[in-house]
């Protein structure tokens, strides 16, 4: 559940875009981001802070529907009633949705907080409809039993989305910006996904490091034991180049490791074992052809 | 100063004054619902169309929002202009029979029938209220919320605001008066304008539902 929001919090976020004009709308949407929704309490502050009326704030946060005044359940369970979907008896799916959870036709967000049922219009995947969505997962066929037992396997844990932290993980794939051979690890997964492999040397210790490749996931297993704080020298496995960067950590000051991500773009991580700073910059131009940032030798 | 010519009438006026200003001075009648003197020009009614420019370059615009310029040619009443008119006046019936204001204006044009889906709103959604609250009254109590087919005008959350005065100045202005008489519900009382008058309708044990039935409120009459 949602913990509550601090004062502070607040007032950091209103204070980050100080002076920004049109800076409401990223405001709230970093509080909900973090609430899951926007508190009535939230927004009296933001009023406050900001020198504007409530009723300002809160005709902009009726205006977006991306904005949500009423808390989000654990699980987001979006039934399409597209005309596709329909006519293969989306309806009825809907219905036993609304009846299991006890909602209105409209949707809501069950007593118990677990679930959020939003009827949507389509979600592009009619030829197998009816379509339920249920945390970004899309499943296809439903009946109104399957609809049911599949929300009731969500329940307890698997998938769940947190709105407190819902910077969702996501897998990259790397490769090393001097050879631009792959850095993935087929063989040795980390988080269950295929690991980014580097050679790396500590003082006179020399070993491999395998990072997960999930974005947003900090795991990271090593050949031989990494103190924390140190700065670890990163090397490619394949040309044996070095890989520290220009630019240094924004939290620690060690060196940052840029890697180049597949499909464009560039992903740079802290050198220093234990720090968790990272940046991803996934610029992909239209052409689809991203030039590699030149790399000081 | 500034030259142009209205319905053919060379004219002048000053400078940063709005069409609707320009012919109210020179006393050419262009019917509003949105406007009023001493409130910020918003646009959302639509009735004050004139059209702008020479033949076949013409364009339709709402002359309370468009600034007059030098050598600009205005006509206020041309066959495209009343038409335009008389669609938006058959829109507004449309939506808001029951008001007064609309009926007049409606009578006046000549409009006789509306052809569209007829509905019952107590709202145009024209700002006068939300415009009169915040800029004569400095309440900033109501405004508008939701988008669409669900916008609409109150107070935030829909529950009583502590920046509402009770001062009546939203109903005063309204020409649909749509926050008429909530304060048979208190709770969501904007007004409150027939409870400082204390008409004899408020004694609740003798006319116990004429607040809502009555047309037009004492309050607003009287006020």
């Amino acid at each position: 559940m949602a913990t509550l929001l601090s004062k502070d919090f607040v007032r950091s976020t209103v204070e980050k875009y100080r002076g920004r004009r049109g800076a409401l709308i990223s405001i709230l949407d970093e509080i909900q981001t973090r609430e899951g929704y926007l508190p009535e309490t939230a927004l009296r502050q933001v009023a406050d802070l900001t020198g504007r009326t409530l009723i300002d704030v809160f005709g902009v946060a009726t205006f977006y529907k991306a904005f949500r005044l009423t808390p989000r359940g654990m699980h987001l369970v979006s039934v399409c009633l597209g005309t596709a979907c329909h006519v293969r008896g989306a309806g009825g799916v809907a219905a036993a949705l609304q009846d299991h959870l006890d909602l209105p036709a409209d949707g809501g967000t069950s007593q118990d907080g677990a679930f959020t049922l939003e009827p949507v219009r389509c979600v592009g995947a009619c030829a197998l409809g009816p379509i339920l969505v249920i945390d970004g997962d899309y499943m296809a066929n439903v009946s109104a039993t399957r609809a049911v037992a599949l929300i009731e396997g969500r329940r307890d844990g698997e998938g769940a989305v947190c709105p407190t932290e819902d910077e969702r993980v996501f897998p990259v794939e790397v490769n090393c910006p001097r050879c631009n051979h792959s850095l993935m690890d087929p063989d040795y997964l980390v988080d269950g996904y295929p690991s980014v492999r580097f050679t790396v040397s500590f003082g006179q210790e020399h070993g491999w490091l395998r990072l997960s490749s999930l974005y947003g996931s900090y795991a990271i297993e090593t050949g031989g034991e990494v103190p924390a704080d140190t700065i670890v020298h990163f090397f490619c496995p394949h040309c044996h180049g070095d890989l520290m960067g220009a630019w240094n950590c924004t939290e620690c000051g060690a060196p940052m490791v840029p890697v180049l991500v597949q499909g464009g773009g560039m992903v740079q991580i802290c050198s220093r074992r234990g720090c968790h700073s990272h940046l991803l910059d996934l610029e992909v131009d239209p052409e689809g052809q991203t030039p590699p940032p030149p790399l000081p030798r | 100063m500034i030259d142009l010519r209205l319905n053919g009438l060379p004219v002048q006026v000053e400078e940063g004054s709005t069409l609707l200003e320009a012919a109210g001075m020179y006393g050419i009648p262009i019917p509003t619902l949105c406007h009023m003197d001493g409130l910020s020009p918003y646009g959302a009614c639509r009735l004050c169309v004139v059209e702008v420019g020479a033949d076949g370059r013409s364009e339709l615009v709402s002359a309370c929002t468009y600034p007059a310029q030098d050598g600009l040619l205005v006509r206020t009443a041309s066959r495209r202009v009343l038409r335009a008119r008389r669609m938006v006046l058959e829109l507004l019936l449309a939506s808001c029979p029951q008001s007064k204001a609309i009926q007049d204006l409606a009578a006046a044009h000549d409009v006789r029938r509306q052809r569209f889906h007829q509905e019952h709103e107590d709202c145009i959604l024209c700002g006068l209220c939300v415009r009169m609250c915040a800029e004569q009254m400095t309440g900033h109590a109501i405004g508008f919320q939701g988008r669409g087919e669900h916008r609409s005008i109150g107070t935030p959350y829909d529950a009583r605001s502590a920046e509402c005065k009770l001062c009546g100045g939203c109903i005063y202005v309204c020409p649909a008066c749509s926050l008429r008489c909530t304060y048979t519900d208190p709770e969501r009382a904007v007004c409150g304008g027939c409870a400082n008058l204390a008409p004899p309708c408020l004694d609740k044990s003798q006319f116990h539902d004429m607040m809502c039935t009555m047309d037009p409120c004492v309050a607003c009459e009287i006020g």
